[in-house]
């Protein structure tokens, strides 16, 4: 099952490498490993576009296009905390908008930027199927539903302090 | 796996979920109002309390009232609690005991006493008018047990097919049972399905189309969460009917619990010999694989969906030819939506002339719909087909919060609202397409008077903006130029006379556009332009009137 050790040691190339060998290295199981490196590296680095484009035997411009076109996959790292708004339509229909500037009054930022610090990354999805608990918002990775605008300032001022202060430390 | 042993496990099964339990709704919408830790203190009390005879807990699928979870259901008294704490929990056990043994006593408890729901399944509308087919083990099972779906006669309509049935008699069911496509469009599926079985033999996909793109819809998602094994099962007998032994099962990546209740459905269909090769010791073979879809609201459509899976950028391609000729790979493919094929195991099971009298003339059987947006009860409902708006949205739906309603959404950005006044419209293919909208793939949002009909125009046209794949001009330009119009006018700085060009632009888009997505993108355009002008006119630039700031 494992993979042949990449020059660098970094053992996750391990992991991705014995992704790609249970698909064959088939150039169709591409999004698949895509999927993959995202999970292990938090985001596509440009060098591991280009390790899988020769692993798969892709062109590059083939990977970046994927990589590019699906709104799942990163190319950036993202923050050390995470707000997803929901803006489905129920979210929609009661209130995400207000949500989403009242996040981004509070972190000086816009839908899909990361502070500068890199404590906190702000983003928005489609539908996250929660409607039943809507308004809902991603925190690190935790729906939180019924949300206003007063509790989730909190929260996410609670957030970026103590991504300050872990700075700090 | 044969008939016998099939049928063995079922009824030892049977006799394990007939017993006392205590169900825990843990997907969906509960599980993210701490269902977990719900279940986890039940089963930490009922430890404790050492019970005789011992009560069950079990986490099931989803029970459909998503807007008042964490929900916890005793069985078999059926009596439901709503919004239950961890706190609940020994009040609750001793509730589900008392039922066996009426003479005890009541429980000592400092709290305010806990009381069952006011939403009792077997008295209130929103359950009462339900009719569950695709839904009917949801909230019953768990969905990570193949037993407990067995024990529901589940795989035994595969096992009909495979040793009773041809695969023309298969097509034949489903052609006459009046099953059509629930992804949207409405194609009637026995037609699609004889389409690709009357393709010469070879290499033929079966893939179930679950990239759930439409916003407020979460139909899909709760099938694959709550009952995976019954769109496997829809799965096998598709492929058995159209000749494939290749199925992809294409799936949001939002939705990481349903993949991993599919992976644990697949992985244990696998070992009872129901998929892979051959399925119940026949000759038939066929293997599914997953593809998790990667956040694109264009792979919803099939070409785009296909190419995905091809490991490209969801791009589509013009059709014909269709997928049913040249698909995957260029080989002729089946692409049923998930509610499509969970329909297909109890059609087989039950046979055509009883999903036939189900529905209306054109449009048979039941619907699955997520009911969202301003409403009293958030969920999930499934009735039959003719069943009017005002029923859904005032008995089951409890009505708006506070106020009026006074538009339903439908479809998705695809899709319309449909105005108050017409509530009396019963649901089916046809009726909401003469108003503008779409059945769509089952997302319902509820509006109230508070909400501006221009704004939520724009806001789908955001979507589809963002979401055009760029492939065809009239999508990728129209969009934006739609999305600049409609700012312009909820901005207050539009004339009269914009409101004409808005229009024709529309009509170029739906016309011209390559794809669905395109093709559709203005239909929440056009069908508020029909029944709510009045919003537009007044957000019109007069002279000396002052500016307008939409809520």
């Amino acid at each position: 099952m494992d993979g042949k050790p990449h020059p660098s040691g970094d053992q996750r190339f391990r992991v991705l490498e014995a992704t790609m060998k249970r698909h064959q290295y088939q150039p169709n199981s591409l999004i698949e490993v895509l999927h993959k490196a995202q999970e292990l590296f938090g985001y596509l680095e440009r060098d591991i576009l280009l390790h899988i484009a020769h692993s798969l035997k892709l062109p590059p411009s083939q990977v970046y296009g994927v990589a590019t076109f699906y709104h799942f996959f990163s190319l950036t790292l993202s923050g050390r905390h995470t707000c997803v708004v929901c803006m489905g339509t129920a979210c929609f229909v009661k209130g995400a908008a207000s949500l989403l500037s009242t996040v981004e009054q509070i972190a000086h930022i816009q839908a899909g930027e990361t502070t500068q610090d890199g404590g906190l990354s702000l983003s928005t999805a489609r539908c996250l199927g929660a409607c039943g608990s809507a308004p809902a918002v991603v925190l690190d990775g935790q729906v939180v539903g019924y949300q206003t605008s007063e509790i989730l300032g909190q929260q996410v001022t609670q957030m970026m302090d103590h991504s300050q202060s872990k700075v700090a430390t | 796996m044969d008939l016998q042993e099939l049928q063995t496990l079922a009824e030892r099964e049977q006799e394990i979920l007939d017993a006392p339990c205590i169900r825990c709704c843990t997907v969906g919408g509960c599980l993210s109002a701490n269902a977990l830790a719900v279940k986890e203190q039940i089963e930490v009390e009922i430890a404790t309390q050492a019970l005789n005879p011992p009560i069950q807990v079990r986490g099931v699928g989803c029970m459909g009232l998503c807007s008042r979870g964490p929900l916890v259901r005793l069985d078999p008294t059926g009596i439901l609690y709503d919004q239950v704490t961890p706190e609940d929990a020994p009040e609750l056990v001793h509730a589900c005991h008392k039922t066996l043994q009426p003479h005890l006593p009541k429980a000592l408890s400092n709290n305010a006493p806990l009381q069952p729901s006011s939403y009792q399944p077997r008295h209130h509308p929103f359950f009462t008018l339900q009719h569950p087919i695709v839904l009917e083990n949801s909230g019953h099972i768990d969905p990570k047990e193949i037993k407990e779906y067995m024990a529901q006669k589940g795989y035994l309509a595969l096992y009909q097919a495979l040793y009773d049935m041809t695969p023309s008699e298969v097509i034949d069911q489903i052609t006459q049972s009046g099953l059509r496509g629930r992804g949207g469009g409405g194609y009637p599926t026995g037609l699609k399905w004889s389409t690709v079985a009357k393709m010469p033999p070879g290499q033929k996909y079966v893939i179930c189309n679950g990239d759930e793109g439409d916003p407020g819809a979460f139909m899909d998602r709760s099938v694959l969460e709550s009952d995976p094994h019954r769109v496997l099962e829809g799965m096998a007998i598709a492929a058995y009917a159209v000749g494939a032994n290749q199925g992809y099962i294409y799936i949001r990546g939002e939705y990481p619990l349903a993949i991993n209740h599919l992976e644990t459905a697949l992985r244990q269909a696998r070992k009872q010999g129901l998929l892979g090769s051959q399925i119940f010791e026949s000759s038939f073979d066929f293997r599914i694989d997953i593809r998790i879809g990667a956040g694109a609201f264009v792979c919803g459509e099939e070409t785009a969906l296909m190419a995905s899976i091809e490991g490209k950028r969801g791009l589509p391609h013009p059709r014909p030819p269709y997928p049913a000729e040249s698909g995957l790979w260029g080989c002729p493919t089946l692409i049923n939506n998930v509610e499509t094929f969970a329909n297909i195991a109890p059609i087989i099971r039950n046979g055509a002339e009883w999903f036939a009298g189900i529905g209306t003339d054109k449009s048979k059987g039941t619907k699955v719909f997520s009911l969202a947006g301003k409403i009293q009860n958030t969920g999930l409902i499934e009735v039959p087909m003719g069943t009017s708006l005002r029923l859904i949205v005032e008995q089951m739906g409890g009505g708006v919060l506070d106020g009026t309603a006074k538009a339903v959404q439908t479809g998705g950005p695809s899709g319309g609202c449909i105005p108050a006044h017409a509530f009396d419209t019963p649901v089916d293919y046809e009726s909401l397409t003469r108003l503008g909208s779409i059945m769509g793939s089952g997302g319902m949002i509820v509006m109230d008077q508070a909400t501006n009909m221009v704004d939520v125009a724009r806001f789908f046209m955001e979507f589809c903006m963002e979401e055009s794949c760029g492939k065809c001009v009239p999508c990728r330009a129209g969009t934006v130029q739609l999305h600049q119009l409609l700012t312009k006018i909820c901005e207050g700085k539009a004339r009269t006379e914009d409101l004409e060009s808005l229009n024709q632009l529309c009509e170029m888009v739906k016309d011209t556009s390559l794809c669905g997505l395109g093709k559709s993108a203005p239909n929440p355009i056009l069908s508020t332009l029909r029944f709510f002008k009045d919003e537009y006119l007044t957000l019109m630039h007069n002279e000396g009137s002052g500016d307008y700031h939409p809520p």
